[in-house]
């Protein structure tokens, strides 16, 4: 019985002792998804997450802390230890818009995190109510335009991707369609397959099915080149709106101050699943744009984060006034 | 005939031996975990969607489905045992059933809603199966207009389902919308009546609410009366509902099927009416309606069917569109993605094997869940037995864990606190909990619609009334509420309840 105490008392103190960055990983990480389980950000994570775990020997652990637009789970990740236990899958409105669309935000997306890097984008696409009286881009730019005053675009709430890339459209186009409000892509869809609104833009993974079925129409997709998911669809830049650029990126991030060798075995991790078969195989299909080369990697993650920072501040502060 | 071959398809798909081993780990891990108070469908399906990723995606999805019931059940179960209903849903089912619990009927009550949601989910499923594609057609007809107005008819029938004053019940409905107006505005992105507070930005979480109010206020009520928590200790009755119980239940089953079947194809989550509806209906239909909300055996049945069949037919939306009715579902649109099927119009043609093996398998899973549950119903009812000063520190402790696995967010486990005070403070007042949770959950919805039809409609409220169906669910309200508030109706009505 005694001994038995003292080799309990040995793995506890083993267990609670700081082991060295070298070691790690020694449990399971934690890798915080600021959304509910289901959306495109959690997919993302939890395809990425199988194949770190194979790689780290420790699972990685998926747990989905939602609210105020995925600005909850990021505080929370940002004021966690930076001992590697803890990771965040933010995205392109935690890391990017939120600044500019939350005057009490706890953290600087720039500065209370350690990049780790670029996990998957996904491209935005323009898609309207099947009988939208427009099929390409010029028709589409030329029909908003000219009913300025009765044109309706849907988006999933204030703060979410397709709440921004929205209001950057109309913004960059100069016009002032009503915006109709929804809780979630998924309400937002259901009314443009009814045909009650006219247009919105949103990731690909969550129209791609719909447009793959022609319930809606999808009028061109905001990439430098094609999507081989969708292969048909013009590019904005190919079809006369090239200033509308915009990838709702998905991004690992630790919290500062994380120790070299623990920043760099993650990265390492993250850059094998990106390699993975499987993962790459499913997040094609979902039209995910796989961050190659240069884009990899804790350096380009930090420039990314301050470019688009310094892109949506000007942006939302216009339209919200 | 097309309908019989893809079933039988879809039976060979879900009969075979690795999918039914797989329905049946999914209905009994669902059923074990979703019998922890407070952990509803969406947690349990977040939980253990790992456990599928060693699966083929068909089996997989069949899985998830027998999760994703087996959670619904294990949710009436906590309602009926100890009266903590996990969401909306299972609200109406705490109301009768658990004072069926108190009057030594536990085990009936289990089992007549063990045996509605399996008639209710066989119907369903052939519903699916048979009616799929034209319904989610009719249900896009459905703009926000016509949903606010559904809502205002949900809204008319809560005033219906009170028991007791009128004006007690108005009330509780009108703060139900009130705390429904708490968190971020959906246009603007402000905040609202927050108090400034982080953990109030997303408003009140229903569950943190329903929990508060219905199951910690009760366990304070029992601390206050031992004796009366001792009820259900000594009595635990007939195990199975009789001969005559089921004769007795089966219009209400079959009701509460229909009404379920037809509100949960509609994507705005128009399924959370179909209980309270199906409820109002059996208690207008009852020849005795004081029994209700004292232990009546069809105010369990009816409910619990329109439940399951709603549960059921929100997979419609779904599957033929791709598009999630509520946030479960949208759950179930993740897992599918994360094993390569992205649901949406084009899955039942270009893999029929899945889409009718799922079809199957919900039919399997319903059985399955029987067959789970009726010999479990006397393990349910043991627990009753256990002595009350150990089972309510371990509801306590399952509570928190169950709401803190909501969100993953502390804040959530104080708040369900304070509601618990406040709904022992209702219990002390006469007021019913129940109104105020359908006007929490209607409120919501009905915002949101009224603020997207009217911005639709350019700020005109002549839309709810020319467009059709709108107009016809405003009238239909206006029905119900003048028939609730007709002098001599309720006087008669009051009468009715005075015993309360």
């Amino acid at each position: 019985m005694k001994r038995m105490l003292i080799a309990a008392a040995a793995a506890l103190t083993l267990a609670t002792a700081p082991t060295k960055a070298q070691d790690y990983p020694t449990r399971p990480v934690t890798m915080i998804v600021p959304f509910a389980a289901g959306g495109p950000t959690d997919i993302i994570a939890r395809l990425v997450a199988e194949s770190m775990s194979k790689t780290l020997g420790q699972q990685v652990i998926i747990e989905n802390v939602a609210g105020a637009g995925g600005t909850t789970g990021s505080t929370r990740a940002a004021q966690a230890a930076p001992d590697g236990y803890t990771i965040l899958m933010g995205h392109m409105g935690t890391h990017g818009a939120a600044p500019g669309l939350y005057k009490n935000l706890k953290y600087n997306p720039s500065t209370d995190f350690t990049p780790i890097g670029l996990a998957a984008g996904t491209p935005i696409v323009i898609v309207t109510k099947k009988a939208f009286p427009a099929d390409d881009t010029k028709g589409f730019v030329s029909y908003v335009k000219a009913n300025n005053d009765k044109i309706t675009q849907a988006h999933a709430g204030v703060g979410s991707v397709s709440f921004t890339t929205c209001m950057l459209l109309t913004h960059q186009l100069g016009v002032k369609a009503t915006a109709v409000a929804y809780t979630g892509t998924g309400p937002a869809l259901n009314d443009l397959v009814g045909g009650q609104v006219d247009y919105m833009c949103d990731q690909l993974p969550s129209v791609i099915a719909q447009v793959r079925a022609g319930t809606v129409k999808a009028i061109s997709i905001a990439l430098p080149e094609r999507s081989p998911a969708l292969p048909n669809l013009a590019t904005t830049k190919e079809s006369g709106l090239p200033e509308f650029q915009v990838s709702a990126w998905n991004a690992v991030f630790a919290p500062k101050n994380l120790p070299e060798p623990i920043k760099a075995k993650l990265a390492d991790s993250l850059s094998k699943a990106l390699d993975d078969d499987k993962v790459k195989a499913r997040l094609l299909d979902l039209g995910a744009v796989i961050p190659q080369g240069k884009e990899r990697g804790p350096d380009a993650l930090a420039a990314l984060v301050k470019s688009e920072v310094d892109r949506w501040g000007p942006i939302l502060k216009s339209v919200q006034q | 005939m097309d309908i019989i071959s893809n079933l039988a398809l879809g039976f060979s798909v879900a009969l075979s031996l690795q999918n039914l081993a797989l329905c049946f780990v999914g209905c009994l891990v669902g059923t074990m975990i979703g019998v922890l108070p407070g952990v509803g469908p969406i947690a349990t399906i977040a939980m253990l969607l790992p456990l599928t990723f060693k699966v083929d995606p068909t089996g997989a999805l069949i899985m998830l489905a027998g999760i994703y019931y087996g959670a619904q059940y294990g949710g009436s179960t906590t309602a009926i045992l100890i009266n903590i209903p996990g969401e909306a849903t299972s609200v109406v089912t705490a109301m009768d059933g658990h004072e069926m619990a108190k009057n030594g009927e536990a085990g009936k009550a289990l089992g007549i809603a063990a045996i509605g949601s399996f008639i209710a989910g066989s119907v369903a499923t052939l519903v699916i199966a048979l009616l799929g594609k034209p319904l989610t057609a009719m249900a896009l007809i459905f703009g926000p207009a016509e949903y606010f107005s559904l809502m205002v008819l949900g809204l008319a029938l809560a005033v219906a389902l009170a028991r007791g004053s009128v004006l007690k019940a108005i009330i509780m409905i009108v703060l139900g919308i009130l705390l429904s107006t708490i968190g971020t505005d959906l246009d603007t992105g402000e905040e609202r009546l927050t108090l400034g507070m982080t953990a109030l930005s997303d408003g009140i979480d229903f569950a943190v609410l329903a929990m508060g109010v219905f199951g910690l206020a009760e366990i304070l009520k029992n601390l206050e009366n031992p004796e009366a928590r001792d009820v259900v200790k000594s009595g635990i009755g007939k195990l199975l509902p009789t001969m005559d119980d089921m004769k007795r239940c089966f219009a209400p089953i079959m009701r509460g099927t229909a009404l379920g079947s037809i509100l949960g194809i509609l994507p705005g989550n128009g399924a959370v009416l179909a209980p309270f509806a199906s409820y109002t209906i059996e208690k207008k239909l009852a020849k005795d309606p004081s029994r209700f909300g004292k232990g009546a055996i069809e105010g369990v049945a009816g409910p619990e069917s329109a439940n399951n069949a709603g549960a059921q037919t929100a997979f419609i939306p779904l599957l033929t569109l791709g598009i999630p009715p509520n946030a479960v579902m949208a759950l179930m649109v993740g897992a599918m993605t994360i094993h390569g099927i992205i649901p949406g119009p084009l899955v039942m043609s270009k893999s029929p094997d899945l889409f009718w093996g799922m079809v199957a398998s919900m039919w399997v899973g319903n059985a399955m869940l029987v067959i789970i549950n009726l010999p479990m119903i006397g393990l349910w009812v043991k627990l009753l037995k256990v002595p009350y000063r150990l089972m309510f520190p371990a509801i306590l402790l399952f509570c928190a864990i169950g709401i803190y696995s909501i969100n993953n967010n502390p804040a959530d486990v104080f708040l369900t606190a304070f509601f618990g005070l406040v709904g022992y403070a209702f219990y002390k007042f006469g007021l019913e909990p129940a109104p105020m949770l359908l006007g929490f959950v209607l409120g919501k919805l009905m915002e949101q619609k009224l603020r997207q039809a009217l911005t639709l409609s350019r700020g005109s409220m002549m839309t709810f009334i020319e467009r059709p169906i709108s107009a016809v669910l405003l009238l239909i309200a206006l029905a119900i509420i003048t028939v609730a508030l007709l002098p001599s109706v309720r006087k008669g009505r009051e009468e009715a309840f005075q015993g309360d």
